[in-house]
């Protein structure tokens, strides 16, 4: 319940205050959205199978967004940010749907 | 999510501001609370900036470069387009200079060649005839006269009757002849038969044009001589508006200087 009502108080603070990227964090945030996202879909499944964790799902969403975050620091530091950007997107795509997956065989039994 | 949660969220709200809130609880909402944050930031900066915001460095250099070839392309255009009309509205104005010039030539050979009517000062000369004495032979002298002091339009009038308007413009190719008949005397001018009184209309130098046909032995003489009467009167503004169609020459062609 609390973790919902957090992510809806975000949207609006977001709404509200519309503040502006910083120019330094502008390549990271998608990155950083599509990594939380994957997180987010990871804990919904691991809740569905009984083996959820407060600090496992803590802990992971924080390296996932680090992580991803580094990853394409590295490339643009490297001079191929644009492709490694495009390869952490497909693989975080590829988790989400497999987790979206698992979580569509638990609710709808299919 | 609920069911790991056991029983903080069965209690509700009481729960919540329990101190069995645990640190990782207030941890996981924050993180959420954050990704709601960013995923909004980052869906109105896509939709406020457009592409370019959320381009990369490398991108950005590739769209600048596009632009920059892009507009040179545009200028290179601009100038060859700038030349072409600068060309062709000077082409333009010389053509409309020619055309013009044209147009006055035209109209000064059409007084010469009798083909547009023309106004002027000058002098009519109105010869009587009651003896019929007074052949083609005085009327060319009168004409020659006329030419001689300067004259630039002429026409010649006779009373007007059933066949003839009466009228002929003079020109370079007039031929005068004797046409006398049973009814009188008359003359034939370019195939219009014309009787006296006869009427010169000479647009030139007035005062020229009479002192020319009023010397000793001149046609004021002769006319008199032969029983009739010269008058001349000089006038500021006549009008020669008898017009003579225009023949297309049959072998003579413009020949081009040096052509």
């Amino acid at each position: 319940m609390l973790p919902a009502i957090a992510l809806v108080v975000g949207v609006v603070l977001g709404l509200v205050l519309e503040p502006t990227v910083p120019a330094a964090f502008q390549p990271y945030l998608p990155i950083a959205v599509v990594a939380a996202l994957d997180a987010v879909f990871g804990a919904v499944r691991a809740s569905l199978e009984g083996v959820f964790d407060d600090r496992v799902f803590v802990v992971s969403f924080v390296s996932n967004v680090l992580v991803a975050a580094l990853v394409v620091f590295l490339g643009d530091q490297l001079g191929v940010g644009g492709q490694l950007s495009t390869g952490v997107v497909v693989v975080l795509g590829i988790r989400i749907f497999t987790n979206a997956a698992a979580i569509r065989r638990h609710v709808f039994r299919a | 999510m609920s069911a790991p949660e056991g029983g903080s969220t069965g209690d509700r709200l009481l729960g919540i501001l329990r101190p069995r809130l645990r640190p990782v609880d207030l941890a996981v909402a924050l993180l959420l609370a954050l990704l709601g944050f960013g995923t909004v930031v980052q869906v109105r900066s896509t939709q406020d900036e457009g592409v370019l915001a959320s381009a990369r460095q490398e991108d950005l250099v590739q769209i600048l470069d596009d632009l920059q070839g892009r507009s040179e392309r545009l200028r290179a255009e601009v100038a060859t387009l700038t030349a072409t009309q600068e060309r062709l509205t000077t082409g333009s104005d010389r053509s409309t200079a020619a055309l013009t010039e044209a147009r006055r030539r035209s109209q000064l050979l059409g007084v010469l060649a009798g083909t547009v009517p023309a106004k002027g000062p000058g002098v009519t000369v109105t010869l009587t005839d009651p003896q019929g004495q007074v052949s083609a032979d005085v009327l060319l002298d009168a004409l020659e006269e006329l030419r001689n002091a300067g004259t630039e339009a002429v026409q010649l009038e006779g009373p007007a009757d059933a066949e003839n308007a009466g009228r002929v413009r003079v020109v370079a190719s007039t031929s005068l002849l004797d046409d006398a008949d049973d009814a009188g005397p008359g003359i034939l001018v370019d195939g219009a038969h014309l009787r006296p009184p006869y009427r010169f209309t000479a647009l030139g130098d007035p005062a020229t044009l009479a002192a020319a046909l009023a010397i000793p032995g001149g046609v004021v003489d002769t006319v008199g001589r032969a029983g009739g009467t010269a008058r001349v009167e000089r006038s500021g503004s006549l009008r020669v508006a008898v017009l003579r169609p225009l023949d297309r020459p049959r072998y003579a062609r413009p020949a081009p200087d040096g052509g």
